[in-house]
């Protein structure tokens, strides 16, 4: 079994315990070493977490921490070295295009397509009919309505994560990857685009793991954040965000958030106490 | 050990090892399909004022010299054979240098793109291969043409098989470079909806590499177009051929008839370039 590494160091707030039976995504003994020419590099090292079903989870930790080398485990791109990631009990053994949808940095949206050629790609790999009815109620929702036919190079950052979380949603996964979405935007497009993230996670109950090296992020959005030693990419411990829903942005700047803030970021300075290294 | 099935790990690179550069190998055509076109009603105006000035200046000193036509012929005289006697003296080899051009190009280019497509997949492929390329690249088909003549007969094969030959590593080489654009964070989106490899291509590999692709038909064009008319100069068909006629026109001194041969050659290599620039701007306007 995997031991639960919060226990050694949680805080006083009694947690909830995730056991097998509720978990949507089991990550076990997720280990990653990759072959460069300089030798093998270890980047990701007996993590181990369970993600409840419908839970919106931050995984934090500073660059080169392998969150996103977990997150692409997460999603079936790349085979791990050692341990397993079980999504509904199953192991992902390659991509689940029904079960995951995979939101990338910088929106990576496909320059020679306009808006609507964009989030209607997914369809056309998967050669399915193409559900305009949901694009056209996620893209109003998303304020790109009267865009759809703009190309990517004349839409702002912003607007092309948007289209890129639209030809996400459209697919109707149950699960949500993203990897630093927001990462490039300013952090006015990032406020905004972390409360049209929470508008659509609450109306769509989707389970969202969001990788981010932004604490105040990661707390905004988190149930729970999941904070990564920088390599190998460990697991240094597990904060439950106990703030209300709906998050506002006036709430970041209350005592409670910094005080999460500031214990948050020692614990990433510190690098994780070893001792929780997962056996 | 790894609990994942072995055949399930992918040869799909990891995003923590740096992305290949994007050179454009060793021949960097691109400049020539960014050329700005003329907007307002000044820049088309001098542009007009400056062909009339060279126009109508060289029939001036021309007249004024009294420069005999063997020696160099009058603007007016090259317009005035070229308008009366096309039907009679350009046509019909203008045909035939059309049918070498577009035959061979054909041929070279559907190869060449093929062969780029192939070996750009295989890095050991693609450098074994490298230097008959650069080769080809390099050196002038033309040169090829009295040989070819003497193993292909005197119909329009041997050309057609040269055009081929100076179009199709142009269009490969190109090509190549476009191919080797791999984005892996895009193939990496296509592949989380479960593309396969030929979705892969078609969908994301092909697009990214089309605005190379239409650089390498360009060139290929332009150096197919000259070593069809360089190969008729050497080793012409019984049939002629624009290339042909220049010899032909030149040894019998008539410089007229011979502008005129020129004028057509430079009408067709004017269209190429102004057609692939117009498709690159169709299809390729994404990468600006």
């Amino acid at each position: 079994m995997v031991l639960d590494p919060r226990a050694a160091t949680a805080p006083a707030s009694v947690l909830e315990d995730v056991n097998a039976a509720t978990a949507k995504i089991r990550v076990v003994d997720a280990t990653k070493v990759y072959e460069t020419k300089s030798g093998p590099v270890n980047a990701l090292e007996g993590f181990s977490v369970d993600i409840r079903d419908g839970e919106l989870i931050c995984i934090l930790g500073p660059s080169g921490c392998g969150k996103t080398t977990l997150l692409w485990a997460m999603s079936g791109l790349h085979a791990l070295t050692r341990g397993q990631v079980l999504l509904d009990d199953q192991p992902i053994a390659g991509p689940r295009p029904r079960e995951i949808g995979m939101i990338f940095q910088d929106a990576n949206l496909l320059p020679w397509r306009n808006l609507r050629q964009n989030i209607e790609f997914p369809f056309e790999i998967k050669r399915e009919t193409k559900d305009r009815e949901r694009i056209a109620g996620l893209v109003e929702v998303t304020g790109l309505a009267g865009f759809e036919g703009a190309m990517p190079r004349e839409l702002s950052g912003g607007m092309q994560q948007r289209a890129s979380i639209v030809r996400a949603l459209a697919q109707d996964p149950a699960v949500l990857l993203m990897d630093e979405p927001f990462g490039a935007l300013d952090a006015f497009t990032r406020d905004e685009m972390n409360l049209l993230l929470l508008n659509l996670w609450s109306e769509t109950g989707k389970t969202v793991v969001f990788v981010t090296h932004n604490i105040g992020e990661a707390i905004f959005l988190a149930d729970r954040v999941v904070v990564m030693t920088s390599r190998p990419g460990r697991l240094a411990r597990i904060y439950d965000i106990d703030l209300p829903r709906p998050r506002t942005i006036e709430m970041t700047f209350e005592p409670a958030f910094i005080g999460l803030i500031q214990e948050i970021k020692r614990t990433v300075e510190a690098g994780g106490p070893r001792t929780l290294e997962v056996e | 050990m790894s609990q994942v099935p072995t055949e399930l790990r992918d040869d799909l690179p990891t995003f923590e090892e740096a992305p290949p550069p994007r050179d454009h190998g060793p021949i960097d055509w691109t400049g020539l399909t960014s050329i700005s076109t003329a907007k307002t009603a000044l820049e088309i105006g001098a542009i007009a004022a400056l062909a009339a000035a060279v126009f109508f200046g060289a029939e001036a000193i021309l007249r004024l010299t009294d420069t005999p036509t063997y020696v160099f012929p009058k603007p007016t005289a090259v317009v005035k054979t070229l308008v009366e006697d096309f039907g009679s003296l350009y046509a019909p080899h203008l045909w035939v240098t059309m049918q070498e051009f577009l035959i061979g190009l054909a041929i070279g280019s559907t190869v060449g793109l093929a062969l780029a497509a192939v070996i750009t997949q295989k890095p050991f492929v693609e450098k074994v291969v490298a230097p008959y390329i650069i080769a080809m690249v390099t050196t002038p088909m033309i040169a090829l043409v009295p040989f070819l003549r003497l193993k292909l007969g005197f119909g329009l094969s041997p050309i057609v098989f040269a055009v081929a030959l100076a179009s199709g590593p142009m269009v490969l080489i190109n090509a190549a470079t476009g191919f080797r654009r791999t984005d892996l964070a895009k193939i990496a989106l296509a592949r989380s909806y479960g593309a396969s490899t030929f979705q892969i291509f078609r969908r994301i590999r092909f697009p990214l590499a089309l605005p190379m692709i239409i650089v390498g038909y360009m060139v290929g064009s332009i150096f197919g177009l000259l070593t069809a008319v360089g190969g008729e100069m050497v080793a012409a068909s019984e049939k002629g051929g624009l290339g042909q006629r220049l010899v032909f026109f030149s040894s019998l001194i008539q410089m007229d008839k011979f502008g005129a041969v020129i004028m057509i050659v430079a009408a067709l290599g004017v269209g190429i370039y102004v057609l692939f620039y117009f498709i690159g701007k169709r299809w390729a306007s994404w990468e600006a």
